[in-house]
């Protein structure tokens, strides 16, 4: 499954992180790389972006960006 | 010989508050050449011989963003002697992440470990010796907010540029990652300085495009190193950049595992959180976001500006100004000299800085939002409204700003990193009606729609409109036009304001504000007291006999499509850009009616001979689009750092404007006449 259907509240690990070029880069720059865990904190009140825990601090993505990182449940 | 240090760090990690303590009040704050990137330095408090370059706040040094690029063309062409690391204690790893990237650069590192205080209060525990060793930097723990620490790392600081000591260990990869490097720094050996081969080989096998332009590598040696990529990477099955990155955090989870211990268990509420739950909360977000809103605005602009209005006013007119004339008059000076002095410059210079104690309050409350850490909030609460048309989250605060004055509104733009989101905000903020253009409006109401109560308030509706078809057609054109904006936003932790820093960053808005846009004012206001009380032969006449009317009488015909072709009415539109309100007192003038506001009856009666309704309420169309006040202007040139944007800007709009005026007295005189 993709991060961008992970609901709030659930803890997820990272599997891939799709794409290239700026955005992804960034992503991964912030800490979202492979094998790392995060936690869905909430949905913006208006259904985007998300914000999730990753290496003990907060990160904002938007959704469409999230759908490119692959996660996987319960480790 | 002066020595060169540069202070690098994440944004939020208090880098800032650093740079303050170590360079005390003395700094020089400019841009680097050719980029919107602010450029801060500023010499040691106690010695004056070494210099401080604040770098921007970055996280990374990849080439995608301005700020990065900046960092890293300064860090290997500037041959800063020593760099400073602010690293922010309570999130480690991904403050380290760009350490590791420091280190690889060959130049010695020392590392600030900031917020020490708050690893404490959490009763959270850091080997520093070990974590010095580990990575083989000099540590110093500090804390801008108790001042602990600055001293020694003045210190340690000197003493590692005096012995040209403190090359960091660099990160270390999988064996076969390492052995691509390995074989890449072989092809480049020579091709650049020994000690930043590491560095160049990294970059290389990430397919950094700046760093492959920038090399002078033979055809032959780029296709080896593309081969050995490749192969590595299907081997991987992970891009090279996505390897690197990886590989990175892989080796700094080890060192913080070992030299890092968290006294809270995972999954409770730190009083951050608790914060957070509340203020974005689903329902809640919206309404707390609004209140906070309206109280800055009720504060900054009606209560603290208006109270202050008076005084300046008074000061200004009645004190300076009155003062001032009996001087001049009294040692012979001119009538001619006396009317620029007093009526042009001082009168004009004075209505500006009518503004200033409004935007300190509102920059005071921008400032205190920001160091708390709500604007990163706000950016998240209103990205997916902003998006829609091209804008980010982070374009909000400008425009609501813009409904008092244009000038703070523009200026708060600084918050956006993107520089296309901070250019186009600039460009369409000034759409939304600010305090000034209300008496313009108020007059042609009273006088065309007494009874239509729906006239004034559909030109804020307009505004917000014309936002977003600007902000949907600029995304089309090929400036505007690309990949929107990474989103990818850190949410910093609440903490307590620093109230130095908050009013640090006040004043230096409030300064610039003045400085700048102060000098333009004074011009423009000169300009057009002498258009508007000299005839060509310089002899001082009438407003009606002027040149500005006589400029008024050339525009005026591109004006009659728009149905307001009268001189008095181009003279009305030219006196606008020097303040908007001027508008109305213009009217007084060219009618022979005196200084008059916007409520007299005679003025109400008298305008009537130059609009039909429609027309008028074209003219309010086109006052509402139209270039903004020289204010705004200026502060426009200070915020886009080119004289080409700015123009780009004013001739947007005042299209824009053109074209809407048209539209309304085109259609409107179809409709209804």
């Amino acid at each position: 499954m993709t991060l961008g259907e992970v609901r709030p509240g659930e803890t997820v690990v990272v599997r891939k992180v799709g794409g290239v070029g700026p955005t992804m880069r960034r992503i991964m720059d912030m800490g979202i790389t492979k094998g790392c865990q995060l936690h869905v904190r909430k949905v913006a009140p208006l259904g985007d972006p998300i914000e999730v825990t990753v290496r003990g601090y907060e990160l904002s993505l938007r959704k469409a960006d999230a759908t490119q990182i692959t996660v996987e449940k319960n480790v | 010989m002066a020595h060169t240090i540069a202070l690098a760090g994440n944004p939020n990690s208090g880098k800032t508050s650093l740079f303050n303590e170590l360079t005390g009040s003395t700094q020089y704050v400019g841009n680097w050449p050719g980029v919107t990137v602010e450029k801060k330095e500023g010499y040691i408090k106690s010695d004056r011989k070494h210099m401080i370059v604040d770098l921007p706040g970055i996280y990374s040094l990849s080439p995608y963003t301005l700020e990065e690029v900046v960092t890293r063309d300064f860090l290997l062409d500037g041959k800063p002697d020593l760099i400073i690391n602010v690293v922010d204690a309570t999130n480690l790893e991904r403050n380290l992440y760009l350490t590791t990237q420091l280190i690889e650069t060959g130049i010695p590192v020392l590392i600030a470990l900031n917020m020490m205080d708050i690893i404490e209060k959490n009763g959270d525990q850091i080997d520093v010796k070990q974590l010095s060793g580990q990575l083989g930097c000099p540590i110093v723990e500090t804390s801008a907010v108790t001042r602990k620490g600055i001293k020694e790392l003045i210190k340690t600081a000197i003493s590692l540029i005096e012995i040209a000591e403190g090359v960091g260990k660099t990160a270390t990869f999988s064996t076969p990652v390492e052995k691509v490097i390995a074989a890449i720094i072989t092809l480049i050996e020579g091709v650049v300085p020994p000690e930043t081969l590491r560095w160049y080989a990294i970059k290389l096998f990430e397919r950094d495009e700046k760093v492959l332009h920038r090399l002078p590598l033979s055809d032959e040696i780029h296709h080896q190193i593309a081969t050995q990529t490749e192969k590595l990477e299907t081997e991987l099955d992970d891009s090279a950049e996505s390897i690197i990155t990886n590989e990175r955090y892989e080796y700094l989870t080890e060192i913080t595992n070992r030299c890092h211990r968290r006294a809270r268990k995972e999954g409770t509420l730190s009083h951050s959180d608790t914060i957070d739950r509340i203020v974005t909360n689903r329902f809640l977000a919206l309404p707390i976001f609004f209140l906070i809103m309206w109280g800055i605005y009720a504060v900054s602009i009606q209560g603290v500006g208006d109270l202050f209005i008076g005084w300046i006013e008074w000061f200004f007119g009645d004190l300076i100004g009155a003062n001032l004339a009996l001087l001049l008059e009294s040692i012979g000076t001119s009538e001619w000299l006396v009317g620029l002095v007093v009526d042009g410059i001082i009168a004009g210079v004075g209505s500006v800085l009518t503004f200033v104690p409004q935007m300190m309050i509102l920059f005071f409350f921008l400032s205190l939002m920001e160091d708390v850490g709500y604007m990163a909030r706000v950016a998240f609460i209103m990205d997916r409204i902003f998006r829609k048309f091209g804008l980010s989250g982070k374009s909000f605060i400008p425009m609501l700003i813009g409904t008092g004055c244009s000038v703070p509104a523009i200026m708060a733009s600084r918050t956006i990193e993107n520089q296309r989101d901070r250019r186009m905000t600039v460009m369409l903020t000034p759409f939304i009606p600010c305090g000034a253009k209300l008496p313009v409006f108020a007059l042609l109401v009273g006088a065309f729609f007494p009874h239509s109560s729906w006239i004034a308030p559909s030109m804020y509706l307009l505004g917000i409109l014309a936002v977003i078809v600007s902000g949907i057609m600029l995304k089309k054109t090929k400036a505007f036009a690309g990949d929107p904006a990474p989103f990818v936003m850190e949410l910093p932790s609440y903490h307590i304001p620093r109230l130095k820093s908050v009013a640090i960053h006040m004043w230096d808005r409030g300064k610039q504000f003045i400085k700048k846009a102060g000098t333009i004012i004074a011009v423009a206001s000169a300009g057009i007291w002498v258009l508007q009380s000299t005839s060509f032969s310089f002899e001082l006449v009438e407003a009606q006999e002027s040149m500005l009317a006589d400029l008024g009488r050339f525009i005026a015909p591109l004006f009659t499509p728009l149905g307001f072709g009268s001189w008095e009415v181009a003279v009305a539109t030219i006196t606008g850009l020097l303040a908007k309100e001027t508008i109305v007192a213009t009217f007084g003038i060219v009618l022979g009616l005196g200084n008059v506001t916007e409520g007299d009856p005679t003025l109400l009666a008298s305008i009537g001979a130059f609009f039909t309704p429609v027309s008028a309420y074209a003219f309010m169309v086109f006052t509402l689009f139209a270039a903004p006040c020289a204010a705004a202007i200026g502060a426009t040139r200070r915020e886009m750092q080119s004289a080409r944007w700015t123009w780009a800007a004013i001739l947007f709009q005042t299209g824009f404007a053109y074209i809407a005026a048209l539209l309304v007295n085109q259609i409107g005189s179809l409709l209804f006449l």
